[in-house]
C-alpha cells in the first residue's frame, strides 16, 4: 500500500491535537498497534509544538505536516518557516531547553527519537526547520488486538 | 482539557479529563497558580484517571509545579497514570520528584505522609 497526506495549518497551539490525530488517523490504514499509534501522535505533537514555540515563538506562521505510508513504513515531515535552530546539537540534547521560563522540560526531541525509528532535523536560521520522522509498524497489530 | 480543581484539606487537587499538550498545559498551569498563590496549599495531586494522552509539554508544567511546590516546603504528587503516560513519567525520571500512586485515594493518604506508591 502506497498513501500520501499533507496539511497546512496556522501555528496555534489548538492545532497541536489536530495535527497529531490527522496524521494518526492517516496511518491507521497500515494497521499500527494501539502503543504504536501513540508513539506516532506523541512524536508528532513535539515537533508541532517545537514549531509553534520555538520557531514561530508563538508568532503567526504557517506549519506544513506531510506523511507517506509505504507499506508498514510512516515518514512524518514537520515544516515551519521560522526562525530556525543555530546549534542543532545543542537543541537536541536531552533536557535542553532555550526557554526554561515557559516551563519546557527539554525532551521533545528526546520523546521524538525514543518513540519513532528515526528522527532527522535539517533547519537553517531565518529560514525555518524541517523534522523528518519514520516508523515500522509491525503490521500484525491488528490481529495481534483482535 | 477538562479541569476541575478541588481542595481537600491543605491539597489541591487537579482532576483532568483529555489531552495534556501545550495548549492543555498553558492553561492549566495558570489555573493551578492561582489557587497556589491564594496559600494554605501544601500538596498538589495531580488526578491522571481522565488523561490518554501527555507529550513533553505536560512534563514540563508538572516539573514547574514541581519546582513551585519543593520551594515552599510543599510537595507534588500524581495518581491513576495509565501506561503510556507512565512511559513518559520514566522517561523523564518524574517519579524520582513527584511519587505515583494507583488511586486518588492512596494519593491522599500518600499527601499526608503514607506511602503506597504505584511502581507498575
Amino acid at each position: 500500500m502506497s498513501n500520501h497526506m499533507k496539511l497546512e495549518i496556522p501555528s496555534k497551539s489548538q492545532n497541536e491535537a489536530f495535527a497529531r490525530i490527522v496524521v494518526a488517523a492517516f496511518a491507521a490504514q497500515a494497521d499500527p498497534t494501539i502503543d504504536e499509534i501513540s508513539d506516532v501522535k506523541t512524536a508528532v505533537s513535539e515537533a508541532v509544538t517545537n514549531a509553534v514555540i520555538h520557531g514561530y515563538e508563538n508568532g503567526p506562521g504557517t506549519i506544513v505536516v506531510s506523511a507517506t505510508l509505504e507499506g508498514n513504513r510512516l515518514e512524518v515531515t514537520i515544516t515551519d518557516y521560522g526562525v530556525g535552530i543555530a546549534d542543532l546539537e545543542q537543541a537536541m540534547t536531552p533536557l535542553y531547553t532555550s526557554k526554561p521560563e515557559l516551563d519546557r522540560s527539554g525532551l521533545g526531541f528526546t520523546i521524538m527519537q525514543n518513540f519513532m525509528d528515526e528522527v532527522r532535523v535539517e533547519s537553517e536560521p531565518g529560514k525555518g526547520t524541517t523534522v523528518k520522522m519514520v516508523k515500522f509498524f509491525s503490521r500484525t497489530g491488528a490481529a495481534a488486538e483482535a | 482539557m477538562e479541569v476541575a480543581l478541588l481542595r481537600a484539606g491543605s491539597t489541591l487537587i487537579v482532576r483532568m479529563k483529555g489531552d495534556l499538550d501545550h495548549h492543555a498545559a498553558d492553561k492549566l498551569r495558570a489555573g493551578i497558580d492561582d489557587k497556589l498563590k491564594r496559600g494554605g496549599i501544601q500538596a498538589v495531586l495531580f488526578d491522571f484517571g481522565g488523561v490518554n494522552f501527555m507529550d513533553s509539554s505536560g512534563v514540563g508544567m508538572l516539573l514547574g509545579r514541581y519546582k513551585i511546590m519543593t520551594e515552599k516546603g510543599g510537595k507534588v504528587l500524581a495518581c491513576s497514570l495509565n501506561p503510556r503516560i507512565m512511559r513518559i513519567f520514566t522517561m523523564a525520571g518524574l517519579q524520582k520528584k513527584i511519587p505515583v500512586f494507583s488511586s486518588r485515594e492512596d494519593a491522599l493518604a500518600g499527601a499526608e505522609g503514607g506511602c503506597r506508591c504505584q511502581t507498575t
